[in-house]
């Protein structure tokens, strides 16, 4: 079986990634998940506050700041992808097909 | 030496003129909003200075920016750790805008406008952006005129910036396929600015002005898109009758205002901007709406405003950008050139349809045109609910003046 983990917080407290790195309780978390596999496919998120959202609606891409916010729709599936800006990323996203009904949340990944 | 108060007057002029480019140039080379802006900051404050001992350079704005460009290479050398330093470090050494006695300086303000109204923001922080980078105006000045706390509008600012950089919101102009909505977005930033200072007194009428000046500036750098024109001539028709907007505290109705007052050169400015506009035969919103302005600034009194053209001009709207609030302009319109049966049906009808509750026009509007059909009673029944509704007290004083009058 595989499992995707959505790993959610209230952003109170924001440590830098290489404070993550240092700290003993995300070592222990990762001696644990990496031999299953964990740094394969994921990521850190920016915060929530540099999310977009891209939803097609009559052919036409709209775009609006923050995360989705349809308490209807539910993450149905992720994808990591490289583009060289945000237009990129959101001209990518307009073309998945969930676009049209559902929204596709756009996050850059904390490098 | 140059007499103080000449160079405090060359400063003024150059912050007003030059600001907007000069950040926008730093932005473009550095890619760093903040040191950009603190750059920019520091150029002027050493150009009071050093105006006062050689003189006043030909171009303010050539020596601003070379001033601000050697600031950002200094504050880079100060911090040469980490790759990107060095690499804003060889853009700023490699770019050729070097000498300050070079004809052009390519205009960057049209990539800056673009990239602080870029749909990804929050409007409120495309807002703020704008008049930080564009026009000068500081975080406080920004946050009074916002009536918001002057921290709240630092992080406003802040965030904005920070998504920029993070979320990878490229600094250009969009490419042609993307560019009629991301105009859109500037345009809409605009007109905010401007309505925003189109009521007030004081310290938020200077939004007014800048709200102008940013879409003269568009204009300038998009001569040949029409809505842009089309903004900045409808901007031009409306400040032209603000003065007497109201007196002594009351609203005054665009039926009841004294045109002598009107400021002639505005309204021949403005009618002339939409005539530019119009010449390259692609309608807009912001064309529309200029035109329904133009129609009310040229008119030589209340009776000789020509209805059937501003019914038709609304129809066009609705077309081009429906809204409740403009079926209700278009509702008067129609009353006007119709007879007031006609005009009332479509009021009823965007009444039951709810999309106005709440909104004090709805029944002042209602009451208005009760009025002039001599339905009294029913007239006073709207006017007190729209006495309800109304947001400022100007408008509650001239509601209260026609409720008195039945």
């Amino acid at each position: 079986m595989k499992y995707v983990f959505l790993i959610c917080d209230d952003e109170k407290v924001s440590p830098t990634m290489e404070e993550i790195a240092a700290d003993p309780a995300h070592q222990a978390y990762a001696a644990a998940a990496d031999p299953r596999g964990a740094g394969l496919g994921g990521a850190r998120l920016r915060p929530v506050a540099d999310a977009t959202t891209v939803r097609v609606r009559d052919g036409e891409t709209l775009v609006s700041d923050g995360p989705f916010a349809e308490t209807k729709d539910f993450i149905g599936g992720i994808d990591i992808v490289e583009c060289a800006d945000l237009d990129e990323a959101i001209a990518l996203a307009a073309r998945h097909p969930y676009a049209s009904w559902g929204c596709v949340e756009v996050r850059p990944v904390w490098e | 030496m140059t007499a103080p108060e000449d160079v405090r007057a060359a400063v003024d002029a150059a912050y007003r003129d030059e600001w907007g480019q000069v950040v926008a140039t730093l932005i473009g080379l550095t890619g760093d909003w903040d040191l950009a802006e603190d750059c920019v900051q520091d150029a002027f404050a050493a150009a009071l200075a050093t105006w006062a001992r050689d003189g006043i350079p030909a171009r303010p704005g050539a020596w601003l920016t070379t001033t601000a460009r050697h600031r950002a290479t200094d504050r880079l050398r100060r911090v040469t750790t980490g790759a990107a330093a060095l690499r804003q470090l060889a853009v700023l050494a490699r770019d050729p805008i070097a000498r300050e006695d070079r004809a052009e300086i390519p205009d960057e303000r049209l990539r800056l406008i673009f990239t602080c109204c870029h749909p990804a923001l929050p409007f409120p922080a495309r807002v703020a952006l704008t008049l930080r980078t564009l026009t000068g105006l500081s975080t406080g000045e920004i946050a009074k005129a916002f009536l918001t706390a002057e921290p709240t509008m630092a992080q406003r600012l802040v965030r904005a910036k920070r998504k920029i950089v993070e979320a990878g919101i490229p600094y250009r102009v969009p490419p042609a396929e993307l560019l009629p909505q991301r105009l859109t977005a500037v345009l809409a930033v605009l007109y905010l600015i401007f309505n925003e200072g189109y009521d007030e007194e004081d310290g938020r009428r200077a939004l007014a002005a800048e709200g102008i000046h940013l879409a003269r500036t568009l204009v300038r750098l998009m001569p040949t898109e029409p809505e842009a024109r089309g903004l900045l001539a409808l901007m031009l028709l409306l400040e032209a009758r603000r003065a007497n907007r109201t007196y002594d505290g009351v609203l005054v109705t665009l039926e009841n205002q004294d045109r002598s007052q009107w400021d002639r050169a505005l309204i021949a400015e403005g009618v002339a901007t939409l005539d530019e506009a119009l010449a390259v035969r692609r309608s807009g919103p912001y064309q529309v709406q200029a035109a329904i302005a133009a129609c009310h600034a040229t008119a030589p009194d209340a009776a000789a405003t020509d209805w059937p053209q501003i019914a038709a001009l609304y129809a066009a709207l609705t077309r081009l950008a429906p809204s409740p609030v403009v079926d209700l302009n278009r509702a008067v319109a129609i009353a006007m050139a119709d007879g007031i049966p006609a005009g009332l049906a479509i009021v009823d009808e965007l009444a039951e349809s709810g999309k106005l509750d709440g909104y004090y026009l709805l029944p002042a509007t209602r009451a208005d045109l009760l009025r002039r059909d001599g339905r009294r009673a029913e007239a006073a029944t709207s006017y007190e609910e729209a006495l309800e509704l109304a947001p400022t007290d100007a408008e509650r004083r001239y509601l209260t003046g026609r409720l008195s009058e039945l």
